[in-house]
């Protein structure tokens, strides 16, 4: 079977620094693909490459056995990739319901009209009701974003990303910051995606991540130190060395 | 319904006006409308996208131009004046568009500014077209019907009416809800489909026609134009219209409008330094009253509406 995503000697160099250093990943189709790694490993810099926000210095990108390496991140989207983002990134003057109409119309035409009304269609409504439910943000929907709770805005980055039921979808640190009640509950929002979507998970804390993936993937200084299955990892010598070994932020 | 009846009571006031005002203030009502029109264009940018033009008075200028040039050195009746008016304005804000969308903040408003300027050089200098500095006068360019200055009023209120109309709901559809989301994060839009500088470039020009469409109705109003009309202070002046009545706010140009033509109206008596006070009525509104007079009054409605 082809592979959902499949990254080849990826490098992302900031001037001197080679943030992502060649990478080379395979995510099959419905992984659930966790990257772990120390603060400054080169995670965000490569789901970065992997949305298109930043260009590879060199190295290929493919989405399910398309070369996407030149696309622009919004043509990405189109094609079927999610992501939420480390830092809250969402528009805070707009209600959550603007929010999620603004990501349900990303991928269609219908955000192309002038003059009509910014109305959900009855399809729409229903995917925006299902992401605000996986996401447990029933009853918040005529909030303006910025009077969210900051735990509650962590809870809009993922229905955002979800909304379009992405094939592919990239969770960046979605439990950053949050009380440890909050982080078991977006563990629950994660695990309960539906499992045709491939998911690769950014996650500093291993206790979070170990029982919610199928595969590890961690880095150090830009490379793929160790690759394994969740049992695999939390033994590992070499993880421990250069993750567990240090401060966790 | 309720919201209704209070735009058609409004409509119908301003359509009184001339029934009470002597012919003068009839001339400086139908300013007002017109300026109005210019300042809500550049809200529609300002407040809804988040990027500041300063070039919105030379594509009104534009629009001036075309159509005294089409009217009085080609012949054109109104209509068709009007239509390749508006036409050239916004595609001149088209051309801007493709120039402006890949930058932001100060970035954007200094390219605005430079675009702004280029605009005015070639008016200035450009005399076999434009009369250089003496500008381009027009000659009984309004038809027989709107040459009464009442009637040129309700005219004008019609299409101001029509323009508000047609801002309020571009920035309310589908695709304005898009605009504001780029205002508040690119990168997330991006992330979710949407191709940002495409809906920049549309934004700008949607915004540059109907600053076209007040830049044409000035045209009929002033029957002359020169290079003053396409100058930065016509920008700045619109953009302070917008800024006194609230950025955000749309309709809150024409108090915006209003308040500034009146204070230039009444200032003229006693100084000529109008640009001065101009200068002083951007800080005083920048220190006191930041958000505007609709914004300020929204709020305090807002907050009335919470301790009740
Ligand atoms: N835009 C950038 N310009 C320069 N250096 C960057 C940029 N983005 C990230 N870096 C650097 O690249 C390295 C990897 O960063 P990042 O991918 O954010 O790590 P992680 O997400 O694993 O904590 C860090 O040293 C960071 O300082
Ligand atoms: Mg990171």
């Amino acid at each position: 079977m082809q592979p959902a995503l499949a990254l080849q000697d990826v490098v992302v160099a900031f001037g001197a620094l080679r943030a992502v250093g060649g990478v080379s990943l395979t995510v099959p189709k419905g992984q659930r693909r966790a990257i772990i790694g120390p603060n400054g490993a080169g995670k965000t810099t490569l789901f970065h490459a992997i949305s298109g926000v930043v260009q590879p210095t060199s190295g290929k990108v493919i989405f399910e056995d398309a070369d996407i390496t030149a696309l622009p991140p919004h043509r990405r989207a189109r094609r079927g990739m999610g992501r939420t983002f480390q830092i809250t990134n969402l528009f805070p003057t707009l209600t959550v319901r603007q929010n999620l109409f603004l990501a349900l119309r990303g991928v269609s035409p219908g955000k192309f009209n002038l003059f009509g009304h910014a109305r959900p269609t009855a399809e729409e409504q229903q995917r925006s009701a299902a992401a605000l439910s996986l996401a447990r943000l029933e009853g918040r929907e005529d909030i303006a974003v910025a009077n969210l709770s900051y735990g509650e805005q962590r809870q809009v980055e993922l229905a955002l990303a979800i909304a379009n039921q992405p094939r592919l979808l990239l969770l960046d640190e979605p439990a950053a910051g949050l009380s440890p009640s909050e982080r078991a509950m977006v563990a629950e929002v994660i695990r309960a995606l539906p499992r045709e979507i491939t998911v690769i998970l950014i996650e500093h804390d291993m206790d979070l991540v170990l029982g919610l993936v199928d595969h590890v993937t961690c880095l150090h200084e830009g490379m793929v130190l160790v690759e394994a299955p969740p049992e695999g990892i939390r033994g590992n010598a070499a993880v421990q060395e250069v993750y567990l070994g240090r401060p966790r932020h | 319904m309720k919201r209704q009846l209070a735009w058609l009571l409004v409509l119908l006031a301003a359509a009184a006006l001339p029934l009470l005002l002597s012919s003068y203030h009839v001339d400086l009502a139908t300013r007002i409308l017109i300026f109005a029109v210019l300042a809500m264009s550049i809200d529609v940018l300002a407040g809804f996208v988040g990027r500041t033009s300063l070039c919105h008075g030379a594509i009104f200028g534009v629009a001036t131009y075309v159509v005294i040039w089409a009217s009085a050195k080609a012949g054109w009746a109104a209509l068709p004046a009007m239509a390749a008016g508006v036409l050239a304005a916004t595609l001149v804000a088209a051309l801007f568009g493709v120039l402006a969308v890949r930058t932001r903040g100060v970035y954007f408003l200094l390219l605005t500014v430079a675009l702004g300027m280029v605009v005015w050089g070639v008016c200035l200098r450009w005399t076999t077209v434009t009369g250089g500095e003496n500008g381009l006068r027009g000659q009984d360019m309004r038809p027989a019907l709107l040459v009464a200055r009442e009637n040129f009023y309700w005219l004008v209120l019609a299409v101001a009416a029509l323009c508000s109309w047609g801002m309020w709901r571009f920035v309310n559809s589908p695709f304005g809800l898009s605009l504001r989301g780029i205002r508040d994060s690119e990168s997330r839009m991006r992330a979710l489909g949407y191709n940002v500088p495409l809906h920049l470039f549309v934004g700008f020009a949607v915004s540059g026609f109907f600053a076209g469409v007040a830049g044409a109705m000035y045209a009929f109003f002033n029957e002359y134009v020169s290079p003053t009309s396409v100058a930065m202070a016509q920008s700045v002046a619109g953009l302070l219209m917008a800024i006194v009545g609230g950025v955000g706010t749309l309709f809150g140009s024409f108090i915006g409008a209003a308040a500034i033509i009146l204070l230039e109206n009444t200032v003229s008596w006693y100084t000529d330094r109008w640009q001065s006070v101009l200068g002083l009525v951007f800080i005083f509104t920048m220190i006191f009253a930041p958000e505007g007079i609709l914004g300020g009054l929204r709020r305090l409605a807002a907050s009335k509406g919470r301790t009740r």
